[in-house]
């Protein structure tokens, strides 16, 4: 048992952390849930691109560096100590992008992978429905099939980054005689397309973090299936364990807050009021970063993430919300301003809720870790 | 890295967990023989010299046993206080320790019985003679008021020995709460109340939930520490197992209703031996307050 980096891992994660000191914009990009902040934050990926950082795990040929897990959490502690912007297109890279090395076929890996690292195809998830939410399998919205491809119909909503994305990915019902579960099939759509509307919904901050997707007879080739026809569900839990797990909340975020706090805990000439609070939220963080490394350490002995990742989310949404609480309750009559902690508790407060809820999440934990017998939802 | 237990130590768990599900009166005796109470023991002193990952192995196995007496002071601590031949008789099963240590360890478990008593006082070391016993909530842990005696010089290392002590405590903390959520679970798919088992509730289940997930998160802090010996990691285990073992405990017992509120019942002993640990070598506030000295700029 150690938890020491080798030279390789020690030398990839000092070349990160020279080229985000060097690169990282000095002042915070503007929010990429508005028309200029998305711009600028294209921007910015394309620089990622260019020097390879922006998809370290993908292969080589993709624009990737075959970085290994530890490697990329190691990055990602970097990238947020640095202070360097929210990635715009996270849908993509996190969910879209694993699916795609799972079930995608060669064409698609080329076609696609490119333009997403550098943000020139920025992804919006479409998972929700009005009538689906964490039961996702309760989803209406229609895939017909015709020559050549598939007629989409249906209503997409809460999903993030559409009001300006480019294309979306989310699941469809190919067997209108099927249920739940079954005869669901996993497609990507251009946003742009004809049939398409785009409605933005402006999230707690007043900003079209959210949009309504209204699909009407809209035409996507047999070439945006992902994984088989009527699969989609399968196809689809890899992206569920993307998200709820690893990939989307990598240790660096929290550690990089907690290391905020401590400072403003520090400025704020160390309140004992607070002291507890803030003590927490750097143990709860650095329990994050070490459960990591253990998860790591298992998947590199060929284990695979399992109902865990959902203890996984469990945690990491109740630090984030307790973490940004008690930086507001710092500031005193400061809380209420917009800022970098007001914005970060509005983002927290997402995370008990997006990827299924922590409710949706005890039971699953539960029901698969614990063997508890199944009973109503 | 590996941030993971070698087959070696899973297997060590496992014989641990062997000896101790079949109890007799010579357990101290047992588990010398499997090399326990050699584990702090450096090898010129025929101890193992084993890594303090190895010693938490086997204090989570003497946690989910509730096993009694002054393990800490004797396996943990006491090698990192002495470097002297008296060791051997420690290491071989012959000798037990208590010790006493500074304000957060006030009181001396098992003084009576014990063959080395030291009090650690800053970077020294004092006999001390048993005063007045003590009465714990958890009636297996026979503490003993301290009368100071005689200097005996300079400990080895106190700052290490007092977060061994630290470390062996939170993994008897996670330990136990292994026990209280283990039993929990099974007692919840067993149970039925209005014509089911009561594990099948979500109130039921989310309140298991949440303990599981505060003591996964507990032990990569307690394992890491371990590995580091940092102070702040040292410090963040004993808050992290001792939270997640009092909720295991509050929440155990709740899933139990009043057969665990029985003395009859094993629950009670874990409940009250958590309650006892939990502020034992330091209470919560006491890491905390150690945490955002070593880590606040």
């Amino acid at each position: 048992m150690d938890l020491d980096l080798d030279a390789a891992t020690t030398a990839f994660r000092d070349e990160a952390r020279a080229w985000l000191a060097e690169h990282v914009p000095t002042t915070p990009l503007p929010s990429f849930d508005t028309a200029e902040g998305f711009a600028a934050h294209r921007e910015w990926e394309a620089k990622l691109t260019d020097a390879r950082w922006s998809a370290v795990s993908w292969p080589a040929e993709f624009g990737g560096r075959d970085a290994s897990l530890l490697e990329w959490v190691l990055f990602e502690e970097e990238y947020y100590a640095a202070g360097a912007p929210l990635r715009v297109n996270q849908n993509g890279l996190f969910m879209l992008a694993p699916t795609l090395f799972s079930h995608g076929t060669e064409e698609q890996l080329h076609r696609i992978l490119p333009k997403m690292a550098r943000a020139e195809e920025v992804w919006a998830q479409a998972w929700s429905e009005p009538e689906a939410g964490s039961d996702i399998a309760a989803l209406r919205s229609t895939a017909s099939k015709v020559d050549g491809g598939w007629v989409l119909n249906g209503q997409k909503t809460w999903s993030s980054r559409a009001a300006f994305a480019d294309r979306a990915f989310g699941l469809f019902r190919s067997d209108p005689a099927a249920e739940r579960h079954r005869g669901l099939t996993y497609l990507m759509a251009d946003l742009r397309a004809d049939g398409v509307t785009v409605r933005p919904i402006p999230q707690l901050d007043g900003e079209p973090g959210f949009a309504e997707i209204f699909f009407d007879d809209v035409f996507v080739p047999d070439a945006d299936v992902i994984g088989a026809p009527g699969e989609g569900w399968r196809v689809a839990m890899t992206t569920a364990n993307n998200e709820r797990g690893l990939s989307l909340r990598s240790p660096g975020r929290f550690l990089a807050a907690a290391d905020r706090l401590l400072s403003l805990w520090s400025s704020a000439g160390r309140p004992e009021h607070a002291a507890a609070r803030v003590a927490d939220a750097w143990i709860d963080a650095r329990a994050y970063q070490l459960y990591t490394f253990g998860t790591l350490t298992r998947l590199a002995d060929g284990a695979e993430l399992g109902p865990e990742s959902s203890v996984n989310k469990l945690f990491w949404s109740h630090l984030d919300v307790e973490l940004h609480e008690t930086a507001l309750d710092l500031l005193g009559p400061d809380a209420e301003l917009r800022g970098p902690w007001s914005g970060g508790w509005l983002f927290s407060l997402a995370g008990p809720i997006y990827g299924g809820t922590d409710q949706i999440q005890r039971t699953i934990v539960a029901e698969r870790l614990l063997g508890l017998p199944r009973g109503d939802r | 890295m590996k941030f993971a237990l070698s087959p070696e130590q899973t297997a060590f768990a496992a014989s641990l967990d062997d000896l101790l599900s079949t109890v007799d009166g010579k357990l101290w005796r047992r588990l010398a023989d499997l090399g326990v109470t050699g584990l702090g023991v450096p090898e010129h002193h025929g101890g193992l010299g084993a890594d303090v990952p190895d010693l938490m192995v086997a204090f989570e196995a003497l946690g989910f046993h509730c096993v009694p007496g002054a393990w800490t002071d004797t396996v943990a601590v006491l090698p990192a206080l002495l470097d002297d031949p008296i060791l051997g008789s420690v290491a071989s099963g012959e000798a037990r320790a208590s010790v006493a240590f500074g304000p957060h360890v006030p009181y001396a478990l098992d003084a009576d019985l014990a063959d080395i008593r030291i009090m650690v006082d800053g970077s020294r070391l004092r006999s001390f003679t048993p005063g007045d016993q003590l009465s714990s909530i958890d009636s297996s842990r026979r503490l003993f008021e301290i009368v100071p005696g005689a200097d005996i010089g300079p400990a080895r290392d106190a700052g290490r020995a007092f977060d061994l002590g630290v470390l062996a405590t939170a993994a008897q903390l996670l330990g136990a709460g292994r026990w209280l959520l283990d039993t929990s679970v099974a007692y919840a798919g067993q149970r039925r109340q209005y014509g089911r088992e009561i594990g099948k509730y979500q109130a039921v289940k989310h309140l298991l939930a949440d303990v599981v997930t505060a003591l996964e998160l507990a032990r990569p802090l307690l394992y890491g520490a371990a590995v580091t010996l940092s102070r702040q990691d040292v410090s963040a285990a004993k808050v992290a197992c001792g939270n997640a073992a009092l909720l295991a405990a509050r929440t155990g017992l709740q899933v139990h209703g009043a057969i665990g509120y029985t003395a009859e019942h094993p629950l009670g002993a874990r409940l009250l031996r958590v309650r006892a640990l939990a502020s034992a070598w330091g209470t919560a506030e006491v890491h905390r307050r150690r945490i955002l000295a070593a880590v606040a700029p």
